[in-house]
């Protein structure tokens, strides 16, 4: 059994010395302490609120969120607003229904069941809203970029005067973490920008933070679940194993040969 | 088969044993003498069956919540993650299991080739298991295609484009496959369809692999025939059994900490955008376990070439009981071939390595090293090898290393690899 770990581990050396090559080309990110990594990690409710915050009164504008319903914001391992709450938050956005029986559509206030209203009609209407760059969906955003919300994070605080020798079209930014470096959105956030409910100075690098983690919740919203059950199967798992260990010793302690 | 007569105990057991022998099944399963000095390279069998039986069932609740339809695939995973209940944990299982199933099935497949199982009389065993593996590949690939995400799409045009090489019918069969003029609702139908069908084609084919392994029995470490049952061999139930289930259990503290705690890790960020037929990735790669594919596929310039060089990487394989020219199965007693064994494992995980950067400069050309060197083992080395080679003396059972107090006893004894 010795034997057979010590290769097992050298493998596994290998693939880690792998992966560590892979790390070493790409750019190296703003850090900060999520508050959701590590084996019992949990969102920071205070700061997914204020992330919701910051995402209805700067992002939403032009990123819809479209897997993601009103009642999702009271539900537990999210924000966690009250039920009312959020009921007032779908209330205060216009839900386009229909058709009644005459056959006409109509806007109502929304309800929990609603999905996030969605900034423009369609694509195309993005594309024309936007210098033909399309605001990408949020709901799974951050999964789908490779540095996840460290690359998120970064890009909010990322925009700079671009280096001597690079022009940029109009409607084109530099971005120091960006793909290419050449991003269609302007820098959005600026100190102050929105009022936080709790009293949170909205310093720039707090709103990349908190949109961040919002970002995070939308694209895991069972994340909190996921990490309690994983801690409990992990352990149960050992537990077994240590058990069925001591019993295959004794079962095979009836022939010489080792286990 | 087993040497005994079983006869149930109860009468009824005996009328229905009579009708349909299922009792002397379960007993010739339970009683199967197996090596007694088999280590833990072998419970990879064990594991495979229980990645395969994960994958089924966690496929068919998938199936139930998944929409094959190109406008609703995409939506249809993202309703399982969010709204379906556990519907997040299943299709992780799913995903990760693909990962551990070919992870499991590697180690599978290069224990055989350590020990020389793949050698006479089990030669069918391994040819079935090729079989195996190369619908593993298949229905993994198809696999990937139906989130419909971007590395869906553009995975599956480049695969299938790959027929196109073959000359005068290609573009043909790719229309066929396709359904159509490019990757589109049609083709996920159908890739839905054969991922569906293309599991239970393997737990046929596993039966077959079992019933064929139970025929001469297991190899073992030491890679001589083992009477059985005598002194060398044990019963799988208990003894192998619970050493399986050991096995197993550490298997799924691993396979627990890729789906709890790193779920994503083993996927590409971009099939988290939906599908856009017109953007193409930076980089279009397939998972990790197709990667050493990928690369010889790509280390020939010729498109018709390189795809000859990709699938014979794999079929060259099933020619191996006969590639292989030496009478010892085990390694242990092939000090040279031990070397080369090491070199070709190096070898593929090179290619896998490249396979997953860029297909230029300097990866291009270790892709073609380690290509060229990928086919020189299999066909020269291993040929070679067999006439060339001294091996070492070979035991006479498990239990006796050697007779007549050879002094290799001590050497064979300590080679055993526990």
């Amino acid at each position: 059994m010795k034997n057979f770990f010590r290769k097992l581990s050298l493998i596994i050396l290998f693939f880690g010395f792998l992966s560590n090559s892979f790390a070493a080309e790409k750019v190296e990110y703003l850090k900060t302490d999520w508050s959701f990594k590590g084996l019992f990690g949990k969102f920071d409710r205070a700061a997914l609120q204020r992330g919701y915050q910051v995402y209805t009164e700067v992002c939403s504008s032009c990123h819809s969120m479209k897997y993601l319903s009103y009642r999702n914001l009271a539900e537990k391992g999210g924000p966690e607003f009250t039920e009312d709450q959020a009921k007032a938050i779908a209330a205060s956005f216009e839900v386009k229904d229909g058709p009644n029986e005459d056959g006409e559509m109509f806007t109502r206030p929304g309800k929990l069941s609603d999905k996030f209203v969605m900034p423009y009609e369609n694509v195309k209407a993005a594309q024309a809203a936007n210098g033909g760059a399309y605001p990408p969906d949020m709901s799974v955003l951050v999964k789908a970029r490779g540095g996840g919300v460290d690359y998120i994070y970064s890009l909010l605080q990322g925009y700079e005067e671009p280096p001597a020798g690079i022009t940029l079209d109009d409607g084109v930014y530099y971005n120091k973490y960006m793909y290419g470096n050449k991003i269609k959105m302007a820098n959005q956030l600026s100190d102050g920008l929105v009022e936080y409910a709790d009293g949170t100075n909205a310093s720039v690098e707090q709103m990349s933070k908190d949109v961040t983690t919002f970002l995070m919740w939308a694209a895991e919203p069972h994340l909190e679940s996921r990490h309690r059950m994983g801690f409990k199967a992990i352990v149960y798992l050992i537990i077994l194993t240590i058990l069925v260990y001591f019993s295959m010793k004794r079962i095979w302690s009836r022939v010489e040969t080792e286990v | 088969m087993s040497d005994h007569e079983y006869t149930p105990k109860s009468k009824v057991g005996k009328w229905f044993n009579d009708r349909l022998p299922l009792l002397t099944l379960a007993n010739h399963l339970t009683d199967y003498p197996t090596p007694k000095n088999l280590n833990y390279w072998w419970t990879f069998g064990g594991i495979l069956t229980f990645c395969l039986i994960t994958q089924i069932v966690t496929g068919l609740v998938l199936a139930m919540h998944y929409i094959a339809h190109a406008d609703m695939a995409f939506d249809s995973v993202e309703h399982i993650m969010r709204d379906v209940n556990y519907g997040w944990l299943i299709r992780y299982i799913h995903a990760n299991g693909a990962s551990m199933f070919f992870l499991a099935v590697y180690i599978h497949i290069f224990r055989s080739l350590f020990y020389g199982s793949y050698k006479a009389p089990r030669e069918i065993i391994w040819i079935i298991g090729i079989i195996i593996y190369l619908l593993m590949m298949a229905a993994a690939f198809m696999g990937y295609v139906l989130p419909w995400g971007q590395m869906s799409f553009w995975g599956a045009t480049v695969i299938t484009n790959l027929f196109s090489a073959i000359p005068l019918v290609g573009e043909g069969i790719v229309t066929w496959l396709w359904g159509g003029y490019s990757v589109d609702n049609p083709t996920l139908t159908r890739f839905f369809t054969l991922h569906y069908l293309i599991p239970f084609l393997i737990l046929g084919l596993v039966v077959l692999h079992i019933w064929a392994l139970h025929v001469p029995g297991n190899n073992n470490p030491v890679g001589i025939d083992v009477k059985k049952p005598s002194k060398d061999t044990v019963p799988f139930h208990p003894y192998i059994v619970i050493k399986d289930g050991f096995a197993l259990l550490m298997f799924m503290i691993v396979f627990a900490f890729f789906v709890f705690y790193t779920p994503n890790i083993l996927g590409h960020a971009d099939n988290y955008i939906e599908a856009d037929p017109l953007v193409t990735p930076a980089h279009i790669v397939p998972e990790w376990y197709l990667l050493p594919f990928y690369a010889i596929l790509r280390s020939v310039p010729d498109k018709l070439l390189g795809v000859v060089a990709m699938l014979s990487a794999i079929f060259i394989l099933a020619a191996l009981p006969w590639l292989d020219t030496s009478k010892i199965r085990s390694a242990v007693f092939r000090p040279l071939y031990r070397q080369f064994y090491w070199i070709l494992v190096a070898d593929v995980l090179i290619l896998g390595y490249v396979g997953a950067m860029p297909a230029e400069g300097l990866y291009l050309l270790i892709a073609r090293v380690a290509t060229a060197y990928y086919f020189l083992h299999f066909l020269v080395i291993l040929p070679v090898l067999g006439f060339k080679e001294k091996t070492l003396p070979i035991p006479l059972s498990i239990t006796e290393p050697v007779l007549g107090g050879s002094p290799n006893l001590a050497t064979a004894k300590k080679r055993e690899f526990k």
